[in-house]
């Protein structure tokens, strides 16, 4: 089946989802990230690539954190960045999302950024796009509900990259929520992609998905077990709302049972890193200790996150 | 030209070396423009004998066809181990062309600050030109047809490791 993210040479036009994306496009733009890194650490974060482009955050659901560095990587590649609170605006009165498209696109829009809590609204909008010719727009998947976030996953490949060079001899965990996680479900496709041989979930069984193993994950429902021998941490937030239902009894013993802290962190190679997505949660999923401490590359993942989407959003915008 | 005919590259390192040598007491510092470029500034900075780490640049976020080719699909860091402002800059190419790629580097040069003065060396000027860009040092006016294509390679051999040699290749 032909892959919407590409164009017939196989160049990336849309970035929707890490999965089914090759080797040499994540490579590619993991590498142009590590050149937007060294613009970022300059006098003036500027250069000049989509200078003259509107690129509108379309956030339908909410991300402070998200946003904010999507807003920035544009406006270091001179875009002209547009933020609409779609909860605010016409959505609310009832417009469709395939309308706000259309009069987005005739103002002028180049590049639509979107997050939303369905799974696939990205996908409809390039499919809508593609209908009607307008190969010059792109699309950038902020997170669509349970399915994708790919820059995060990128972003995440990025830091694991800086700190330990080689893909191919790591072992990997991801903990906790990972049913409800679009970032655990982009983090395996791109891991598996790049050649990680060995990629740990661990959870309870009400938050693992099934047939995770098809996936070529090894699941662990003891976390001291999973996290033995382990090169790369990654914390994942248990979201409040999973507490209401039946998946959890509380998040004391939650923290318990998955939270990360010193003790548990020591079974795992002793330079292991810990990354998290954000925001996190202090004590429920992870200890501060451990948050605050000299593994955690929490706050680098946000400074490499501005460079992968700066290297995201050029990469599309220069194809057609 | 055939190719059989084309000049020794590291032979025109070492006279574009001569041309620049002249003018050391401004204390130039040199900037390669990735990849052909960054060698020869490599090789002029060991002929000249200078201490200082020689900058590198990466056109790719400042060309002018980005619209029309897209990023280029391997690009690397640009590298300014040193203070621009007020600095005698020596950009440093491999061919000199139609000056899109001096335009750029100048470009990306004045985002870390306002040079005292920059200069162009090259090996090789091809006319051509679409800007009205000029070298300030140049050792071979190469006359080529306008389909050919001249570059510089680095032997990776184990004779030719590392040896700089021009490529023509016809489209």
């Amino acid at each position: 089946m032909h892959n919407p993210q590409l164009n017939r040479d196989g160049e990336l036009i849309h970035l929707l989802s890490i999965e089914g994306l090759p080797k040499a496009i994540l490579t590619q733009i993991l590498d142009t990230a590590a050149s937007f890194m060294e613009v970022s650490s300059r006098e003036v974060k500027k250069v000049p690539l989509l200078r003259g482009k509107s690129v509108f955050n379309l956030f339908f659901e909410n991300s402070t954190r998200t946003r904010t560095t999507f807003e920035i990587a544009a406006k270091r590649l001179s875009a002209d960045v547009i933020n609409l609170d779609i909860n605010k605006s016409s959505t609310a009165k009832g417009e469709t999302l395939l309308d706000t498209i259309d009069n987005l696109c005739a103002m002028d829009a180049n590049l639509f950024v979107v997050r939303h809590a369905s799974s696939g609204a990205p996908y409809l909008i390039a499919d809508h796009l593609r209908r009607i010719g307008r190969n010059d727009i792109h699309v950038v998947n902020a997170g669509d509900g349970r399915h994708a976030h790919p820059t995060q996953g990128l972003l995440d490949m990025y830091t694991i990259r800086h700190y330990k060079q080689d893909f191919t001899q790591l072992r990997v965990a991801i903990v906790g929520d990972i049913l409800h996680s679009r970032v655990a479900r982009s983090d395996i496709h791109a891991l598996t992609t790049l050649g990680v041989p060995e990629v740990r979930a661990i959870g309870p069984e009400t938050l693992l998905p099934k047939h995770l193993d098809k996936l070529g994950v090894q699941v662990f429902h003891d976390m001291e077990e999973g996290l033995k021998d382990c090169d790369v941490v990654i914390m994942l937030r248990l979201q409040n709302e999973r507490m209401n239902g039946a998946l959890l009894p509380s998040a004391g013993e939650y923290f318990r049972h998955y939270g990360l802290t010193p003790q548990k962190l020591a079974l795992a190679k002793p330079d292991a890193v810990v990354m998290h997505p954000g925001p996190m949660n202090r004590g429920v999923e992870i200890h501060s200790a451990v948050a605050d401490g000299p593994q955690a590359v929490i706050l680098p993942q946000v400074t490499f996150g501005i460079a992968v989407r700066m290297a995201v959003m050029s990469i599309v915008a220069g194809n057609s | 030209m055939a190719p059989e005919h084309l000049p020794d590259a590291e032979a025109q390192c070492r006279q574009l070396a001569d041309l620049i040598r002249p003018h050391l007491q401004q204390r130039p510092a040199l900037v390669g423009i990735y990849s052909g470029g960054a060698w020869v500034a490599e090789r002029l900075r060991e002929l000249l004998g200078l201490t200082e780490d020689i900058g590198l640049i990466d056109v790719s976020f400042y060309r002018d066809d980005f619209s029309k080719k897209g990023l280029h699909p391997q690009c690397r860091p640009t590298v300014i181990p040193f203070d621009v402002e007020g600095r005698h800059i020596l950009l440093v190419d491999d061919v000199l062309y139609t000056g899109r790629t001096t335009r750029a580097a100048i470009n990306e040069l004045f985002d870390y600050g306002r040079p005292a003065s920059v200069g162009l060396a090259v090996l090789a000027d091809r006319g051509g030109r679409e800007l009205p860009v000029a070298a300030t040092h140049c050792v071979w006016q190469a006359e080529l047809a306008a389909g050919q294509s001249l570059t510089l390679a680095r032997g990776e051999g184990e004779q030719t490791h590392g040896q700089l040699a021009w490529r023509l290749e016809n489209a």
